[in-house]
């Protein structure tokens, strides 16, 4: 069933590489290739917001009492891990567009600079997920710091998008993503945002089956001390 | 539980209003968490827990307002003065500030109580502790080795304090090493060994009780039913 | 109502504390002027410059001294085990939430003023829109300590606490950074209009701060 899985995405990703390094023509203005970089980057950046989305949601179902399941706990560890890879490529990618392009490393535009911000809150929120002693404790403060992070991405996206405008760039930005709605551009954009959600999926899911081993040997750790300690007991004797 | 151990497995413990009741036993048996379980401090793993007619698993919060422990630590703020530090207690339990200098009186550091709690002794932070609790005039008061570091007088105001308990509809659980000195003042004892807990017959003179029984399921109870 | 009583009384205390122990004064308040000098320095001291960037800077300042300040509030609470005391006390956690940010908020309110002086005389800067610039700084410090609170509680106790509370802190503030920073901008150019936006933002920040606060303050008091 995996394996059926890694193989759909292996093609979808064959499929996208095939679009996008040979078949699209590249960018008549720029003369550069470096428009095949979009194919990558936007759909590492809808990955990194997807991640994050999951990791909330997950989050969510773990705090409320009725659908709590350490599972949960797991996926939103999972999808985090793999969010924060993808977030990072995201700001680097977007930075190797941006040098040929724009003739800087960096633009302050909304779209990046909240994605950096994105990164820092991952980082912290992984940091975090190291520091419990027990799967409540992590379960309970993750979730919540995913949370209060999952609501602060809007709002500093907003914040970043009024700086912006004061600035008046940006567009230059936005515009290169409106041009690209025709043909075989479309198709290829598509195609990787298709095939860079199946790499998600499947990465997310091996790490979280990883998770749930490592869980359930702590499980069986426990229960094995659980056991030696009954078992003691029947040989201490009560005084009267 | 502490850490990915559990302490307490296999414990039954049944108290009524009133009484004084021993828990003696090795150390790491499990008398600690018993006693911070019954505060509501720890949550419970498997098992019903009722304190003074609350369900600790639905309530926490209520026990809490309504018992005292009494532990190694003072729970206090080393940059204040005792008599801040206690008044502090009393006001947020609902209690008020003639609660907190009348417990300080009873344990006798009222001329200390304007001294930095963090420039007592050891023997004063005890006797500090005493009075945090009785400010909180709690129903169940929960003592995790008071004897130790206390001096000859701080002991003379423990057992004061524990003999008056019954009077005060006081309900008392004391952990401790001191087996001398804490028989005297307990009504009965109970051994806490390895996570469970044994009852104790007390001594010759007294009639035999029932027959005690060991705990066979892994379950915590603790029961004070509050008899008016 | 006991909460806001309860409140009061936890605010209190921490303030009381500060009276006695003046780490804010004495150790956060230097800390914020100090971090105006070395900026100073990084920006090789040009005065038009330092003018220029004087908002954003003295916020800089202030969010680093929050770290210090929130920092402080939980630590007080690790010695004697104080911690296990409020949860003891039985104080909802919602009064406690409040009532430690408010003794934070109070805290870097006096700093903001000193700091501000500091701004003020070092970057040379002249003052207009003072109306502006308190509404913006209250809105701001508010939501400052109110989320500095939440994620001190979140990771008090934990093993890497002091270093886990910034980077945790840090970037879910930046809305705060850009809201202060462009009012405080706006207000000291004259241009008043332009800053209401942002001191809105600033006012919806805090309110959502406070009340996620009051809520996850209590669950993350226990211990799991």
């Amino acid at each position: 069933m995996k394996r059926l899985f890694l193989a759909t995405t292996v093609v979808a990703l064959g499929v996208t590489a095939v679009f996008a390094l040979w078949i699209t023509p590249p960018r008549a203005n720029q003369g550069f290739d470096a428009v095949r970089l979009l194919y990558l980057h936007v759909p590492t950046a809808w990955v990194a917001y997807l991640a994050f989305g999951v990791t909330a949601l997950a989050s969510a179902l773990w705090l409320f009492p009725r659908t709590r399941d350490t599972a949960w706990d797991l996926l939103a560890g999972a999808s985090a891990e793999v969010g924060v890879v993808f977030t990072g490529l995201t700001l680097v990618l977007g930075s190797l567009w941006g040098k040929p392009t724009w003739g800087t490393w960096w633009e302050w535009d909304a779209r990046l600079t909240t994605t950096a911000i994105l990164f820092f809150l991952y980082l912290g929120y992984l940091a975090l997920r190291r520091t419990g002693a027990t799967a409540e404790e992590r379960g309970k403060r993750s979730a919540i710091a995913a949370l209060i992070a999952f609501a602060d991405v809007p709002i500093s996206y907003l914040s970043v998008t009024w700086w912006q405008t004061l600035h008046q760039q940006g567009t230059v930005f936005n515009e290169q993503n409106k041009v690209l709605i025709d043909g075989t551009m479309a198709f290829t954009l598509i195609a990787a945002v298709v095939a860079f959600t199946l790499l998600y999926a499947y990465l997310v899911l091996e790490r979280f089956q990883l998770a749930q081993l490592e869980e359930g040997r702590e499980a069986r750790e426990l229960e094995l001390a659980i056991a030696e300690r009954v078992r003691a007991d029947n040989v201490e004797v009560v005084p009267a | 539980m502490l850490g990915r151990f559990p302490a307490l497995a296999g414990a039954d413990l049944e108290v009524e209003t009133g009484e004084v009741v021993l828990l003696s036993g090795p150390n790491g048996a499990g008398k600690t968490t018993l006693l911070r379980l019954c505060a509501g401090l720890l949550p419970l793993r498997a098992g019903e827990a009722e304190v003074l007619g609350v369900d600790l698993a639905v309530e926490p919060r209520r026990v809490r307002r309504a018992v005292a422990l009494v532990g190694h630590e003072t729970f206090c703020y080393d940059d204040l003065t005792v008599a801040e530090n206690v008044r502090f207690v009393a006001r947020s339990t609902g209690h008020s500030v003639e609660d907190a200098d009348a417990a300080l009186a009873r344990v006798g550091l009222q001329r200390v109580a304007d001294v930095a709690h963090g420039r007592l002794s050891q023997g004063q932070r005890r006797r500090l502790s005493l009075a945090n609790a009785l400010a909180r005039k709690p129903q169940l008061l929960l003592l995790d080795e008071p004897h130790a570091g206390l001096d000859e007088h701080g002991r003379d105001v423990l057992e004061e304090i524990v003999g008056a308990a019954p009077a005060e509809n006081r309900t008392v659980l004391l952990a401790s090493h001191e087996l001398d000195l804490a028989r005297r003042i307990a009504t009965r004892e109970v051994r806490v060994v390895g996570g469970r807990v044994h009852p104790i017959p007390p001594a010759a003179p007294e009639p035999a009780p029932s027959a005690a029984e060991l705990a066979a399921a892994a379950a915590v109870a603790a029961q004070a039913e509050a008899r008016a | 109502m006991t909460f806001f009583r309860d409140a009061l009384l936890v605010a209190g205390k921490d303030l009381r504390i500060e009276r006695r122990s003046r780490v804010a004064l004495q150790q956060i308040v230097p800390f914020g002027a100090i971090v105006v000098v070395l900026f100073a320095f990084a920006l090789d001291s040009d005065p038009t410059l330092l003018r220029q960037a004087a908002p954003g800077l003295f916020w800089a300042a202030v969010l680093l001294a929050v770290l210090l300040a929130v920092g402080r509030s939980f630590s007080i609470e690790e010695a004697n085990r104080a911690r296990d005391g409020l949860r003891l006390s039985g104080l909802d956690g919602g009064s406690i939430f409040l009532g430690k940010a408010a003794a934070v908020a109070v805290e870097m309110f006096l700093l903001e003023a000193i700091v501000g002086a500091a701004v003020v005389v070092l970057y040379d800067v002249s003052i207009h829109g003072v109306v502006i610039l308190v509404c913006a700084a209250v809105a701001a410090t508010l939501g400052l300590a109110a989320t500095g609170t939440v994620y001190g509680v979140l990771a008090g106790g934990l093993r890497a606490r002091e270093t886990l509370v910034p980077l945790l802190l840090l970037p879910a503030v930046m809305p705060v950074m850009l809201g202060a920073t462009r009012s405080f901008q706006a207000a000291l150019q004259g241009a008043p209009g332009d800053a209401w936006p942002w001191v809105q933002l600033l006012v919806a920040f805090a309110v959502l701060a406070v009340t996620a606060g009051t809520v996850a303050f209590g669950p993350l008091l226990e211990e799991a």
